[in-house]
């Protein structure tokens, strides 16, 4: 069969500024992340024929995804053959996914992607950044099967995750503390990142519990930031002003339940399904990957991700990051360079992939990983949600 | 009283399992072909697709796959610590509920123990939580 995604490249990027508070609209922060994005790319808004987001418009949560598809096209003044966004995708960057189909079908030729948070502006003594569920309303959806058992949060469903990992596995507190630590390393060289100041093992197991085995320090941080991608058929990226990133591999897989406890082993879940459908679409293997971007809204996700990659075996991700050499910028995986989402802010999976590329591109600065890093792989979403890319500098 | 989060909305799929506990008693669909139970409440038996589906009585015990002991008040006043745990009912594997184990403090929920059904209404919704089932003995 023929992959298709491999006819797809990343062609541009752009972030925001990234804060807590900004006290910016959610579509002055998108509109610069898309025009540096296009900038990047050495387009013009003209040239963008495809616009696409993950989730839409909406108003779950206080500031979880403030700007739709219209505003952004309205702002811009583009010319749109093709468009789409919604919830019900495989992770964050579903977006992306979707996007390089569309360009591999001849839909668009630049498809614009962004996704943009304003949680650390939005919240309110009352309603906190991504909690499910108010007092004033009664639950409707499948999480009504959550709230009202005061399981209200993300948190507390991963805990439990967590807590069978460490409970079939021997996983230890002090190794999910290394993902943390790691993040706060590789933050202090990203002049974007939320945290910068060291964090030490001490600190992390001092801090106070959220919920166990979480404490503050393995749940990401709120914060107002927009990321934009352009993905661009690759005969036509191969004029624009960068390096081709072609598009190696999609996992977009939910063969289990989707559901956050019936799902059969919830010490994987599909980020294991769709890790799986990566590697059945390219020829590479996980020793070819030479930097990884891997989710941590919580600590525990980015273990879960490791395994599902196979970076290491099921079940060894623990002993995989502990004392984090591993995972350091020159180590033999280099993960989580920006600082991740749990020093870097929640920019909700789309900022994993701006890393990616990011490195890929030489552009790392003080945080690059040495060595002309040519395949990235990144694995985004927590619980039933995951999607995932493989991503390699031609 | 144990305190709750905000409540289910019921309908014609969920009214049956939230209000199941009036009479003390854990229900399910289960499909009369195959015997499947369906959780949550579909139209539909996801194993064999047949629509012969009816809440039935189950036994009300379980173990507690996994769990977490929860420090971080999300609504104001709420109390904390408190235990939300995924109990696995003894009549199928994957057969689970997210709840909160009672009448048990925080430091002595384990992985595999064994629980018991009770209820706690509020309104009109029976909140199946769970209990050691050596409190009962
Ligand atoms: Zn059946």
């Amino acid at each position: 069969m023929k992959y298709l995604e491999k006819e797809a490249a990343i062609t541009g990027i752009g972030i925001s500024d990234v804060g807590r508070p900004l006290h910016r609209s959610g579509l002055a922060l998108t509109v610069d992340a898309c025009l540096q994005a296009i900038t990047d790319a050495g387009l013009k808004p003209e040239d963008i024929d495809g616009l696409a987001s993950w989730p839409g418009r909406s108003e779950d949560h206080p500031g979880m995804s403030p700007v739709g598809l219209m505003e952004v096209k309205e702002s811009l003044g583009l010319k749109l053959n093709w468009f789409t966004a919604g919830g019900e995708a495989p992770s964050q960057i579903a977006s992306v996914i979707n996007a390089a189909a569309i360009v591999a079908a001849g839909y668009a030729r630049h498809v614009l992607c962004f996704r943009t948070v304003t949680e650390a502006s939005s919240q309110t003594k009352s309603r906190r950044a991504s909690v499910s569920g108010s007092a004033e309303k009664r639950v409707r959806d499948d999480l009504q099967f959550q709230i009202p058992f005061k399981a209200m949060s993300a948190s507390q469903w991963i805990a439990m995750f967590a807590q069978r990992h460490f409970h079939e596995y021997g996983t230890t507190k002090e190794q999910l503390g290394w993902v943390a630590l790691n993040a706060r390393r590789h933050a202090a060289h990203n002049p974007r990142a939320i945290f910068q100041k060291p964090l030490t093992m001490d600190d992390y197991l001092g801090a106070r519990t959220i919920s166990t085995p979480f404490g503050l320090y393995d749940c990401d941080i709120p914060c107002d930031g927009s990321t934009a991608v352009i993905v661009s058929r690759k005969e036509e990226a191969r004029d624009l002003r960068k390096p081709v990133l072609r598009i190696e591999a999609v996992g977009s897989a939910v063969h289990g339940r989707y559901s956050w406890d019936q799902y059969s082993d919830l010490t994987s879940m599909p980020a294991q399904e769709s890790a799986d459908m990566l590697w059945s679409r390219t020829d590479l293997k996980p020793a070819d990957v030479d930097v990884a971007e891997l989710y941590d809204g919580f600590s525990f996700l980015t273990l879960a991700w490791l395994e599902a990659f196979g970076f290491c075996a099921k079940g060894e991700s623990g002993p995989f990051v502990e004392g984090g050499q591993r995972i350091g910028l020159d180590g033999e995986l280099p993960l989580n360079t920006q600082g991740g989402q749990l020093s870097g802010g929640r920019l909700h999976g789309m900022g994993h992939l701006h890393e990616a590329c990011t490195q890929l591109w030489e552009e790392g600065e003080a945080r690059q990983v040495p060595g002309r890093p040519q395949v990235a792989a990144v694995g985004v979403g927590g619980g039933p949600v995951a999607g995932c890319m493989l991503i390699v500098r031609e | 009283m144990t305190e709750t989060g905000p409540l289910p909305e019921l309908n014609q799929d969920n009214a049956f399992f939230w209000t199941s506990g009036a009479d003390g008693q854990l229900r399910f669909l289960q499909c009369g072909d195959c015997q499947n139970f369906v959780h949550p409440p579909r139209p539909r038996c996801a194993t064999c697709r047949g629509e012969n589906l009816s809440p039935q009585t189950v036994s009300g015990q379980g173990t507690v796959h996994t769990f977490t002991v929860n420090h971080q008040p999300w609504l104001p006043g709420m109390k904390v610590p408190f235990v939300v745990a995924i109990v696995e009912l003894t009549e199928q594997p994957g057969l689970r509920l997210t709840t909160n184990i009672i009448q048990c403090p925080p430091e002595e929920v384990y992985i595999g123990q064994s629980v018991r059904v009770v209820f706690e209404q509020k309104e009109d919704v029976w909140l199946p939580l769970f209990e050691p089932e050596e409190v009962r003995s």
